[in-house]
C-alpha cells in the first residue's frame, strides 16, 4: 500500500513539478502541499490522468493555525473508485487570500467551499454562491478560528413582551471555564488558585 | 398585482402588451422546516412552475450544535458520545469513525473479540438505518403500515443496544482501543435467533412494498443518477451503488475485520429511488448474514478474550483497580486528563449506512484534538438536490429527500 502511494507521489511530482511543494507518504496516507494558486490545475490533473482519477472529491475543510503568517491549511481529500486510493491536498494560506475554487472541476465542492467560508472565513475566487450554509441567518464571525470563543458573541430568547425572537450578546452566570485537565507538575499552562499570591509577594519584597 | 419590475411603462403611459401566459410568474414555496417528509429540520426554497421544480435550494443548518467547535475544548474520550449525536439512526457507526481514527493515529491493534463485536454492532446498525429509512419514505409516499413494522423490528435491535451499553441509542460503546464491555453470555443467543427469523419478516415488509403498483409509481424512474452524476457530486454508499458501481469501504478498503466475512454487494442498474429501495432491502439480509457470521465468530476459542487494548488509552480491568494502585491512578488520570495522542493528522473512513462517513483529525500531541472535521455522507447526497430533483413534480421532492437518505444530525452537525 505505502509502496504504491509512494509511486503515485512521485509520478504526481514528476508530472506537475511546478504545482507540487513536496509530497509525503504516512500513516498509510499520502499528502501533497501544493501553491494555493496551483490548486485548481492540480486537481483538475488529478481528475483526468489515469494513473490518478481521482474522480471523487471525498471532503474540503481547512485547520487555523493563528500563530503562523499564512494562517490556515486548506485540505482537500479525493477518492479514486477505479484506482482505489486516496489523496490529500494541502495548501497554505493568509486569511486575506483567495482561494481558487475548484467548483468548474467537481460540482460538489460547492457546499464544501461555502461551509470553509462560514466556518473560517476564507474567501473563495469563481465561487457561484457563496453564502453561510450552516450558521444562523445575519451571523457575524468565523466559528471555526481559533479566536472566537466557543460560547460565542450572541444568544437568542423569545421574548414574550415583542412576541418574536431576540438576539442580545452572551450574559454567563459564571465565567466559561476551559480545563485543559493538566497536572500541574506536568506542564499545565494555567495558575492554580492561590499560586498568583506568592508571585505578588515575591514582587514586594 | 404588485408592481411587476418586468413590465415597462413608457413616457406616454403605455404599457408592452402581455398575454394571459406572459403574465404567470413561477411560484416559491418552503418546504420545512416543519414538513413531515423534510425528515428533521431540513428548509427546502422550491421554485415551481405549475406542479414542477424548477429550483431546489436547501436551507440547511437549523440543527448546528458546533460539535466541531466543541470538540476542539474536549478531550479524544470525552468527543466519543458527539458521534451519537450525529447520526442518531445508526450511532455506533459514527463512534466507529472515530475509534479508527484515534487507533491509527496511536498504533493500536484492536483485541479479535472487540474487533468482532464492533462488527457485530455496525451491522445492527445499518440494519437499524435501513430500518427507518425504508419504511418512512414508504410512508412519506403514502404506506402506513411499513413503519409500524420497521419500528418494532428496531425496537428489538434497541434492546440489544441496551443490553451491551446500557443506552438504546446515544450508546458511547466503541471506544478508542476496543469496546466498552464484553457482552452478557445469553446475548449472543438472542441476536442469533433474532438474525434468522430476521429475513422471514423482510419477506413480509417486501411483500408490501415491493411489488405494491402505487410504491413503484411514486418510485420507479424518480430521482435518476447515473455513473457520471455519482461521482461528480461525490456520492457514497447506496447512491454509488444505485447507479451500478459495486463500491463498498467494507470490501474496497476493509477495516476492522471486514476481510474475513463473507457478504454480497447488491448494486442498481436505473440509479433510480426503487433501485435504492431494493439495495437497502438487499443489505438489510447481508447485514443478517454477516451477523450470524460474526456471532460464530465470537463464539470459537479465537473470539475468545479481553475486548480493550490495556494500556496508555483503555482503562484497567475492574480487577486491577481494586488490587494495584497503579492501575487505580491509571484510571484516574485516563478519565480525568485524558490520553495524548502523537502529533500526525489522519482520514479515518469507515462505510456508514448512508455512505462514507470520515473523520479527518490533525493532533497537535496534546489530550484534545486540534482540529477534527466530520464528513458526513447526507451533505453531499442533499447539497445534489437541486441538481437531482430538477424537472420533477412536487410530490417526488418527498420520494427523494426519502431515498437520499439525510438525518439532520450529521448535515448540520
Amino acid at each position: 500500500m505505502t509502496e504504491a502511494l509512494k509511486e503515485l507521489g512521485s509520478h504526481i511530482e514528476m508530472k506537475r513539478a511546478d504545482c507540487v511543494l513536496g509530497w509525503s507518504v504516512t500513516g498509510g496516507e499520502l499528502t501533497v502541499d501544493v501553491a494555493l494558486s496551483n490548486i485548481k490545475g492540480l486537481v483538475e490533473f488529478l481528475k483526468t490522468d489515469s494513473t490518478c482519477r481521482f474522480s471523487t472529491l471525498v471532503d474540503i475543510t481547512a485547520v487555523d493555525y493563528p500563530e503562523r503568517a499564512k494562517r490556515f491549511d486548506v485540505v482537500y481529500h479525493f477518492l479514486s473508485m477505479y484506482q482505489n486510493h486516496r489523496i490529500r491536498l494541502r495548501a497554505a494560506a493568509r486569511a486575506d487570500d483567495m482561494v481558487p475554487s475548484i467548483t468548474e472541476v467537481h460540482p460538489s465542492a460547492n457546499w464544501f467551499e461555502r461551509e470553509v467560508f462560514d466556518m473560517f472565513g476564507l474567501l473563495f475566487s469563481g465561487h457561484p454562491d457563496l453564502r453561510r450554509i450552516l450558521t444562523d441567518y445575519g451571523f457575524r464571525g468565523h466559528p471555526l478560528r481559533k479566536d472566537f470563543p466557543t460560547t460565542g458573541y450572541t444568544e437568542v430568547r423569545y421574548d414574550e413582551a415583542e412576541k418574536r425572537v431576540v438576539y442580545e450578546p452572551v450574559s454567563l452566570v459564571q465565567e466559561y471555564r476551559q480545563f485543559d485537565f493538566m497536572s500541574p507538575w506536568e506542564g499545565a499552562e494555567y495558575i492554580l488558585p492561590g499560586d498568583e499570591k506568592t508571585d505578588k509577594k515575591e514582587g514586594a519584597k | 398585482m404588485d408592481g411587476d419590475i418586468r413590465n415597462n411603462t413608457y413616457d406616454d403611459g403605455t404599457r408592452d402588451y402581455e398575454s394571459g401566459e406572459q403574465q404567470i410568474r413561477n411560484f416559491n414555496i418552503n418546504f420545512g422546516p416543519q414538513h413531515p417528509a423534510a425528515h428533521g429540520v431540513l428548509r427546502l426554497v422550491l421554485e415551481l412552475d405549475g406542479e414542477i421544480v424548477e429550483r431546489c435550494d436547501p436551507h440547511i443548518g437549523l440543527l448546528h450544535r458546533g460539535t466541531e467547535k466543541l470538540m476542539e475544548s474536549r478531550t479524544y474520550l470525552q468527543n466519543l458520545p458527539y458521534f451519537d449525536r450525529l447520526d442518531y439512526v445508526a450511532p455506533m457507526n459514527q463512534e466507529h469513525a472515530w475509534c479508527l481514527a484515534i487507533e491509527r493515529l496511536c498504533d493500536i491493534e484492536v483485541p479479535r473479540r472487540a474487533s468482532l463485536i464492533r462488527v457485530l454492532y455496525s451491522e445492527i446498525g445499518r440494519i437499524l438505518n435501513h430500518l427507518m429509512n425504508v419504511t418512512t419514505q414508504a410512508m412519506d409516499v403514502g404506506a402506513l403500515t411499513p413503519p409500524v413494522w420497521g419500528f418494532e423490528e428496531r425496537e428489538k435491535l434497541m434492546i440489544f443496544y441496551e443490553r451491551a451499553c446500557g443506552a438504546r441509542l446515544h450508546a458511547a460503546y466503541f471506544r478508542p482501543g476496543g469496546v466498552h464491555q464484553d457482552l452478557p453470555s445469553d446475548l449472543l443467543d438472542d441476536i442469533e435467533t433474532w438474525a434468522k427469523g430476521f429475513p422471514a419478516f423482510l419477506d413480509d415488509l417486501s411483500g408490501l412494498l415491493t411489488e405494491n403498483r402505487v410504491f413503484k409509481q411514486r418510485n420507479v424512474d424518480i430521482g435518476k443518477v447515473s455513473e457520471q452524476d455519482a461521482l461528480d457530486w461525490g456520492f457514497s454508499g447506496v447512491m454509488v451503488r444505485g447507479c451500478g458501481m459495486a463500491w463498498d469501504l467494507r470490501r474496497a478498503q476493509p477495516y476492522e475485520c471486514y476481510d474475513e466475512f463473507e457478504f454480497q454487494i447488491p448494486v442498481g442498474t436505473n440509479g433510480d429511488c426503487y433501485d435504492r429501495y431494493l439495495i437497502r432491502m438487499e443489505e438489510m439480509r447481508q447485514s443478517a448474514h454477516i451477523m450470524l457470521q460474526a456471532i460464530e465468530k465470537l463464539r470459537a476459542p479465537e473470539g475468545q478474550g479481553d475486548i480493550l487494548a490495556r494500556g496508555k488509552i483503555a482503562p484497567p480491568s475492574r480487577g486491577d483497580m481494586k488490587t494495584s494502585m497503579e492501575a487505580l491512578i491509571h484510571h484516574f488520570k485516563l478519565y480525568t486528563e485524558g490520553f495524548h495522542v502523537p502529533e500526525g493528522e489522519i482520514y479515518a473512513a469507515v462505510e456508514a449506512p448512508k455512505g462514507e462517513f470520515g473523520v479527518y483529525l490533525v493532533s497537535d500531541g496534546t489530550n484534545k484534538p486540534y482540529r477534527a472535521k466530520l464528513r458526513a455522507p447526507g451533505y453531499l447526497h442533499l447539497q445534489a438536490m437541486d441538481y437531482v430533483a430538477g424537472g420533477h413534480q412536487l410530490a417526488d421532492i418527498a420520494a427523494i429527500i426519502g431515498t437520499m437518505d439525510v438525518v439532520f444530525g450529521e448535515i448540520d452537525r
